[in-house]
């Protein structure tokens, strides 16, 4: 504990300090066991540093988690790595009912919606809602991790290692893209452009057409030139959005800066008591706000959600998904929809710098300072540091 | 006996000369056979305004009787009259149009005239405060009228207070202020700060609405007015004339009032400014270091404050009053005696120093989009006959250009800011994508109509002004502008007035012809 709050105190002076200070340690542990059949080793390739890993190292991720997940562990959940065959796979790092030995499975995983598993405290397992923050498997940012054979992907040859790593980060994107009520979207709001931000941008202007215009809040000029390149939209900073909304909108203005209108669906990519508050500002009566960032304990003034009826929905990781058009379709996995977006949409260009493991405080820093860098996705490359296939970091 | 204008050429004995540079000024050395104009010296001052007044609404010029022959008792008068834009700075008590209303509303008093309202020509301008109505107008006048709802503020999206009074030859609707066209008589009071000023450009554009605005405060009628200050040429205007006549003929009986000012522009302790650098006394140099040291530790709110609180010394020079033709052609005789003067010959670099006003920032902030106009739309079309740079050469500005805006006067202008001249600077291109919806957006009519906002499509209007500039010369630079700012509006910046000029010849070559616009004072460049 005297580490996590060292590590919360730290990033309060910079994002991603915590890696100097906090829990995380690079050093070796022995090879993860399989839990039991069905499972197999993977050796990563590459393994992306996410937003969710920066709130653990700086101690700021909400203890709602605690149960959730089991000590140590080695994070890292955006993987491409490879099998003992060799061959390439994307790990899809929900550890399910399946996963975990529990057979019939929780309703939730009975009908694809995985990410909404019951049982991520239970079964052989220990807990951990994720590979990447549970103990017996191992995770990304190490030599070898363990999966069960439900949570890999075959990676098609096309694509690179930088684009697979993009896959897990994109199908986030992607089935929060899909939430939120469908059709006759006039104006849809991101807030951020992260990576997280930019694949729902790419994932809106593929897959959903019933979003007319988008306004996007990037901070960053390379965030801006990026959002431009995935998808037609406006792009505008922070504390233009309001203006930016009414104008589409037509709406008035309050004195308190709350549109009267404002757009039906706002992605919140962001997930802070900042980001929220704005996502409630431009949001009109009855729309929805999807809130794809990881919030942790947030402060916001909610009396407008409720006079507004303003529905928030969270949107965690994936499962299956429900394409907007055609409304009719069967469900698809959001992980095979994520292989095409990120092809289709050459996600892959947002991998901007790839590090070492040994250089792991660098790496962290910065991923956590990735949009005033000019960088989107972080990520560790493990391909050609052998001499780290024995060692691992270890939170 | 006042000095005319002066062109000086630099040689090596002339003294750094003074270029305004916002809530500031910096002292320039521009290169050895560089052209510097200096308006002329402020003309004398009328002895005794209120008698002139009063003589000019006995004798009226044109074809028009007295103005005690018009008033009759039981009848509908109005008093319209110019807004906050004029004069500029603002002038001290009393104000031309307090001097001028008082005299018309003896006459209407001593007629019996009990049915008489005033209204603020803002056309598409924020209202005035009533501070900024108090010293317009004076107490005497605002508390006789105000309190009882009689003092008006134009309100161009109110359809029940306009009328509709036909189209031009040419098509362009006239619809203007229903209480003024259906009074018995409209007098109109006007302060001229430039030729641009006045004439039927009075009624025609500050009681108008935006669907008649329209017609003449587009891109092609800017890029059609060579320039705004000769109204022979100028599109503006002759759409205007269009207009005013129409509403003769729609039997408004107008009686027009025009005024014009001398350019003493500055009270004494900035006595400095309004003085030729050689020229300079102890007392004046003195008054310079005071002033720019102090404002180098002013904080930039300060600054602002300290300036927009100037009231100028500038006096009535003339009144003339009747018909609205015959009384304009008598005020551009007098502001052309004020502000011309003779130039050879157009130059590659013209160089002007841009000051903390213009007519839409009175105790305001001067935004990006307001230096734009000032220094493309006004200073620019300072000219008679041909523009001061030639085509194809470069405006140097000199401004410090911030990314602030007033929110309660210019909220539509952030907008265009943001959206607007992020997508593009092109004013065709802007009229054709963007008016209709700043010009009729909700939001912006409610804060036009009820705060003190500029109409939703007035930006737009300002980048128009910029238009016939932005065809003429190959480049703008800004002197010491906020670099995005400056980006955002399409212009290059430089940080010394040295770079700029380094740069300007980049476009118009090397040894250039080189010209500073020492203004204010205000001046009109007579281009031969």
């Amino acid at each position: 504990m005297p580490k996590f709050a060292a590590a919360r105190v730290a990033s309060g002076w910079r994002s991603g300090s915590g890696a100097r200070v906090g829990p995380l340690r690079l050093t070796d542990v022995d090879e993860p066991d399989l839990p039991a059949s069905g499972w197999q080793r993977v050796r990563p390739r590459l393994s992306g540093i996410c937003g969710s890993d920066l709130a653990s190292i700086d101690g700021r991720s909400s203890r709602y988690f605690e149960p959730l997940v089991s000590f140590p562990f080695i994070p890292g959940h955006e993987v491409v790595g490879e099998r003992d065959d060799g061959t390439r796979v994307v790990l899809e790092p929900v550890l399910r009912c399946v996963t975990r030995g529990i057979d019939p499975p929780c309703p939730a995983c009975a009908s694809g919606q995985t990410n909404r598993c019951r049982n991520m405290a239970f079964g052989h397992l220990k807990p951990g809602l994720q590979t990447g923050y549970c103990a017996p498997t191992g995770g990304g940012w190490g030599a070898t991790l363990v999966a069960h054979d439900s949570q890999l992907h075959a990676v098609p040859e096309s694509f690179t290692d930088q684009a697979a790593v993009m896959v897990e980060p994109t199908a986030c994107a992607l089935h929060g893209a899909l939430l939120g009520p469908a059709g006759g979207h006039e104006t849809a709001v991101v807030i951020g452009a992260g990576t997280l931000g930019l694949c729902t941008v790419a994932a809106i202007r593929r897959l959903r057409p019933d979003i007319d215009n988008l306004v996007v809040v990037a901070k960053h000029p390379e965030q801006r030139r990026l959002a431009t390149e995935l998808g037609s939209c406006t792009i505008v900073q922070p504390g233009e959005l309001a203006r930016a909304v009414r104008r589409r909108t037509g709406s008035l203005v309050l004195d308190s800066g709350q549109l009267t209108g404002g757009a039906s669906l706002v992605f919140d990519c962001v997930g802070s008591s900042q980001s929220l508050a704005s996502a409630l500002a431009v949001v009109e009566p009855g729309g929805t706000i999807v809130l794809l960032g990881m919030p942790g304990e947030v402060k916001v003034d909610l009396t407008g959600l409720w006079q507004r009826e303003v529905s928030i929905t969270g949107a965690y990781a994936y499962g299956t998904e429900q394409l907007v058009s055609p409304a009719s379709g069967q469900p698809r996995r959001t992980f095979d929809l994520s292989f095409e977006l990120v092809a289709d949409a050459g996600l892959e260009r947002l991998v901007s710098a790839l590090y070492p493991l040994n250089r792991y405080r660098e790496a962290i820093e910065h991923a956590a300072d990735a949009g005033r860098r000019g960088a989107t996705k972080v990520a560790f490359d493990l391909r050609t540091s052998k001499k780290f296939r024995s060692k691992e970091t270890q939170a | 006996m006042p000095r005319p204008g002066f062109v000086l050429e630099v040689d090596r004995s002339t003294p750094p000369t003074l270029c305004w540079h916002g809530e500031g000024f910096k002292l320039l050395r521009l290169p050895v056979g560089s052209r510097i104009l200096y308006p002329p010296e402020p003309l004398a001052a009328l002895k005794d305004p209120d008698e002139a007044i009063r003589q000019a609404l006995l004798h009226p010029v044109g074809d028009s009787a007295p103005l005690p022959e018009l008033l009759k008792a039981g009848m509908r008068l109005t008093i319209a009259f110019d807004d906050i834009s004029l004069p500029l700075p603002p002038m001290e008590r009393p104000d031309n149009r307090q001097r001028v209303i008082e005299a018309v509303l003896d006459m209407a008093a001593d007629a019996g005239v009990d049915d008489v309202v005033l209204i603020c020509a803002l056309a598409l301008h924020r209202r005035m405060t009533s501070e900024e109505l108090r010293h317009a107008l004076g107490d005497r006048i605002y508390d006789a009228f105000a309190p009882h709802g009689l003092l008006l503020q134009h309100d161009a999206e109110d359809p029940s207070a306009l009328v509709h009074l036909g189209m031009t030859d040419h098509g362009e609707d006239v619809e203007i202020n229903r209480r003024a066209a259906e009074s018995d008589l409209l007098v109109y009071v006007n302060i001229n700060l430039v030729a641009m000023d006045g004439g039927h450009k009075s009624v025609a554009t500050g009681l108008a609405s935006y669907r008649s605005l329209r017609h003449h405060h587009n891109v092609r009628t800017m890029q059609h007015s060579r320039s705004f200050m000769d109204q022979a040429r100028s599109e503006l205007h002759s759409s205007n004339w269009r207009m005013g006549r129409l509403i003769a003929a729609a039997g408004v009986k107008i009686f027009q009032i025009e005024t014009t000012l001398n350019t003493d522009t500055f009270p004494p302790a900035f006595g400095f400014l309004q003085k030729r650098e050689w020229e300079w006394g102890a007392k004046d140099r003195a008054s310079y270091l005071a002033v720019s040291k102090s404002l180098d530790h002013t904080p930039p709110r300060m600054a602002r404050t300290i300036f927009q609180s100037i009231k100028s010394p500038h006096k009535m020079s003339s009144v003339q009053a009747g018909e609205v033709e015959a009384v304009h052609a008598v005020t551009t005789d007098h502001v052309y005696r004020q502000q011309l003067v003779d130039v050879e010959g157009q130059t590659d670099i013209v160089v002007m120093g841009l000051p903390y006003i213009c007519p839409y920032n009175v105790n305001s902030i001067m935004n990006p989009i307001l230096v734009a106009c000032l220094g493309l739309g006004y200073f620019f079309n300072l000219y008679r006959g041909k523009p001061l740079v030639r085509p194809g050469g470069v405006v140097i500005l000199s401004h410090p250009t911030p990314w602030s805006f007033n929110p309660i006067h210019h909220p539509s202008y952030i907008d265009f800011f943001e959206e607007v001249l992020a997508d593009t600077t092109d004013p065709v291109e802007i009229e054709k994508t963007y008016e209709e919806r700043f010009a009729t957006d909700d939001w912006y009519r409610h804060l036009y109509r009820t705060s003190y906002a500029y109409h939703g499509v007035h930006p737009f209007y300002m980048w128009y002004w910029c238009a016939h500039a932005l065809d003429h010369v190959a480049g703008v630079i800004i002197v010491g502008g906020d670099t995005k700012a400056v980006h955002r509006l399409g212009f290059k910046r430089a940080s010394t007035m040295r770079d700029a000029l380094e740069m300007a010849e980049d476009i118009v070559g090397r040894d250039p012809s080189i010209t500073q616009f020492h203004c204010p004072p205000m001046m009109i460049a007579d281009v031969h």
